[in-house]
């Protein structure tokens, strides 16, 4: 089996030996890397180890950009794993429409989904993005992220986080009902010793819902997390 | 604490290699300058940075008017570089931009610029590569006049201002690209809102807060980056380049603003700065107590220390983050109290006029420019300028309620554009013959400047047909100050002094400001017209101005 992590690595390093950037013109070429949430979890003395980052190669209009999020149990096993691949395009100040491929290596089943999206800055300074996925099997789903940093002063932020998962229709082998899926609100304090390195505490919470809760509940899984969460937050 | 500092400028700074005034007599001269590599240290360390023949700042290029110059340019990098003379009027082959004026010079070789100096006063040159001019390619330039001054000095100093940062201006530009307000830590925090809380209350703090948040931008954003060690003449405040005066002599300051991306508020605390040039061109004396100068501006004044004691010389950043310091002095060694920085300046609504609603034009490509070179036509749709401030209230140069409006430290007189009155009247004055509206603009989410919407890159050139008088209409419809050179010809500021209206190379147009200057077209050529701004040139407010022959303009 391929290593969730080794595919994130492998797509973070594509962008870090992407031709370097000509400085002198006003259309160059930059490459970024984002490890928002690299972090273990623990609940109910259980470890897990999550991550989620992201990273583009682009010019002002036009990116690609990558992204990866997963959450690994402390004996290896794979919980989640997914990547996508998106072209981005910035259509106004402060917004890019992506569109792309999403893979998921777990859970099994895999799925490989159309991607379409926006992503950028809302007024009043949320960090949002919302996707919508329609799988390879025609399921359709969406996703809604919201994100806000507030500075307590200028080096130490509490961000509070929101995502919540919707599906079309219910894909019971992969544990997914028809209706909301879940939520998963995050409360994290960093401290940015550099902008682009920021050690965290917080929490995250998370709840399934509706018949995607039925589904785990028959699985005998727990519907409702309350984590304790220690990470790092860092760009280049 | 002791510096460090080999590429050494000090008082004499005059020593630089003469290759022999040319035979030819008084009105020729050669001159060689070599761009190389140094070290600086301003108290971090030693950091690489670039010199001109040794020096950070350049030796200074003491011409004459009239005088027929060749200035030999060696490049010792290992990348192109070029030397644009900042404020001369010189052919636009000699200009120095690559790309425009001519392809620039490639490490190892010598290029030699020839030139007549037709004017006379202070300027500057620098580099107009890449981002050497943050790294250390910059240096004076004092142009003697043919006839006698037309005021009395006993003594002339340069005083080069510059800003200096530790990091690579790459890693700079590529920080504020991936965050843009990387460099802002004096943003708003929950400190912030309980004291606007307490001070002004509940309602009108969350009204604030709403009203930057639908814009999504800081009010606490002045400038794009800090971290910068302000320098004078290459010394660090610390370091406190000094000069000498006897009491009761008549000295000359020239006030050169070399920086990449910083305005400076100068003054000399106990003393009346005399203003008798801008921009190399003389004007009415006026007597003030502080003055702005914007990024690539010049000021000359004359001060007059009456008494036997030492005088500073303080260059506060506009945002307050730091300041360049130096010191006249009877004699060596002398310093005087060094004020505190002033608050940090916020901006208000008033600084975003033209920034409400308007800003996505910078994506949006294609529409919106095709026409905007010759937006006197009628047509024109204006209706998005409604709620900019009418131009020029003549005794301000920022929007009225302005958050970045200064006041001199002492209550005294500060500087406006509007005091600036050419010495001789331009002979030449009458109604513009069409008028060029320039937005300024910009993403500041992103990092990229432009005008009218458009990058350079994405931009046509702005066509000038010779002999013709063009207005240029600066609406600013961002949250910064941006200041506009144009190479090859004068920009006549218009602040309301009509046929006194004094001559720049450099206009600062205010945030939610409109500014209106006039170009008399009178050299044939492509120039380069762009924000001084560093990071702002290199991101796109830049255009290419072509001033064509009459009979090649009818097609």
């Amino acid at each position: 089996m391929i290593s969730a992590r080794t595919i994130a690595i492998v797509a973070l390093g594509a962008l870090l030996f992407a031709p370097a950037a000509a400085a002198e013109t006003d259309a160059m070429i930059l490459t970024f890397v984002e490890v928002e949430r690299l972090e273990a979890r623990v609940k109910d003395g259980k470890e897990t180890l999550n991550w989620e980052a992201q990273g583009w190669i682009g010019e002002d209009y036009n990116k690609l950009w990558i992204k990866t999020e997963g959450e690994q149990q402390a004996g290896g096993k794979l919980e989640k794993a997914e990547v996508q691949v998106l072209y981005s395009r910035l259509v106004s100040d402060f917004f890019d429409v992506q569109a792309g491929v999403r893979h998921d290596f777990d859970p099994h089943p895999s799925r490989t989904f159309g991607v379409i999206g926006v992503q950028g800055l809302a007024p009043h300074f949320f960090e949002a993005n919302a996707a919508a996925f329609v799988s390879d099997h025609g399921e359709v789903s969406a996703r809604f992220e919201a994100e806000y940093d507030l500075l307590l002063t200028q080096r130490l932020v509490l961000q509070p986080s929101a995502e919540i998962n919707v599906a079309a229709q219910s894909v019971r082998e992969r544990g997914v009902g028809a209706g909301v899926n879940d939520v998963e609100l995050g409360l994290r304090l960093r401290y940015e010793i550099r902008r682009e390195f920021a050690p965290y505490v917080g929490l995250s919470w998370e709840r399934k819902l509706g018949r995607t809760d039925d589904l785990a509940r028959d699985a005998g899984e727990d519907v409702e997390t309350l984590s304790f969460v220690v990470g790092l937050r860092m760009w280049f | 604490m002791t510096y460090a500092y080999r590429a050494g400028f000090g008082l004499a700074a005059v020593a630089f290699a003469l290759a022999g005034a040319a035979a030819g007599g008084a009105h020729a001269g050669t001159y060689d300058l070599a761009i190389g590599k140094t070290t600086i240290d301003v108290g971090s360390g030693p950091r690489p940075a670039l010199s001109i023949s040794g020096q950070l700042p350049g030796p200074v290029l003491r011409l004459k008017e009239g005088e027929d110059v060749t200035i030999n340019v060696a490049n010792r990098l290992d990348v192109d570089t070029s030397i644009h003379w900042h404020g001369l009027i010189v052919p636009y082959t000699q200009d120095g931009v690559p790309g425009i004026s001519f392809p620039g010079i490639k490490p190892g070789e010598t290029f030699t610029y020839r030139f007549t100096v037709k004017q006379s006063g202070t300027y500057w040159y620098h580099s107009h590569s890449g981002p050497q001019e943050q790294e250390g390619v910059y240096g004076p330039i004092v142009v003697e006049p043919k006839g006698r001054e037309p005021f009395k000095f006993d003594r002339d100093y340069v005083v080069m201002l510059s800003d200096w940062t530790d990091e690579k201006p790459e890693t700079v530009l590529s920080n504020l690209k991936k965050q843009s307000d990387y460099y802002n830590y004096s943003r708003r925090t929950l400190g912030t809102f309980l004291d606007d809380v307490s001070r002004k209350g509940l309602g009108a703090t969350v009204r604030d807060r709403m009203d930057w948040g639908e814009m999504r931008m800081a009010p606490t954003d002045i400038a794009d980056v800090t971290g910068y060690t302000f320098l004078v003449n290459g010394r660090s405040p610390a370091q406190n380049w000094t000069a000498l005066f006897k009491p009761g002599e008549r000295v000359r300051l020239r006030f050169i603003n070399g920086s990449a991306m910083t305005y400076f508020d100068l003054r000399i605390p106990g003393l009346k700065m005399l203003v008798v040039q801008a921009d190399g061109n003389n004007v009415q004396p006026v007597p003030v107590d502080e003055l702005r100068i914007a990024v690539a501006e010049t000021y000359d004044v004359i001060v007059r220390p009456g008494d036997d004691r030492a005088y500073s010389i303080i260059a506060e950043s506009m945002d307050r983050t730091g300041m360049a310091r130096a010191t006249l002095a009877p004699r060596p060694g002398m310093a005087a109290d060094v004020p505190a920085l002033r608050p940090r300046p916020q901006l208000t609504m008033a600084d975003m006029g033209g920034a409400h609603g308007g800003m996505d034009h910078g994506a949006m490509g294609s529409q919106g420019m095709a026409g905007m070179d010759h937006s006197s036509m009628p047509g024109m749709d204006h209706s998005r300028m409604t709620g900019m401030p009418a131009a020029a209230t003549a005794r301000s140069d920022y929007a009225p309620g302005s958050g970045l409006e200064p006041k001199a430290a002492n209550g005294g007189k500060f500087l406006v554009y509007a005091d600036l009155k050419a010495m001789k009247p331009w002979r030449d004055y009458r109604a513009p013959d069409r008028e060029i509206e320039l937005r300024l603009t910009g993403n500041m989410e992103r990092y990229f400047w432009s005008i009218n919407g458009r990058k350079y890159s994405e931009a046509e050139p702005i066509r000038l047909r010779y002999g013709e008088r063009v207005r240029l209409k600066f609406v600013n419809e961002t949250m910064m100050a941006h200041p506009m050179h144009l190479h090859g010809m004068w920009m006549q500021l218009d602040a309301g002094n009509g046929r006194f209206s004094p001559l720049k190379h450099v206009v600062s147009v205010a945030p939610g400001k409109t500014l209106t200057v006039d170009v008399p077209a009178d050299a044939i050529g492509e120039w380069a017209f762009h924000c001084h701004l560093m990071y702002h040139m290199a991101t796109g407010m830049f255009r290419k101005v072509i001033v064509e022959p009459r009979s090649a303009a009818v097609n």
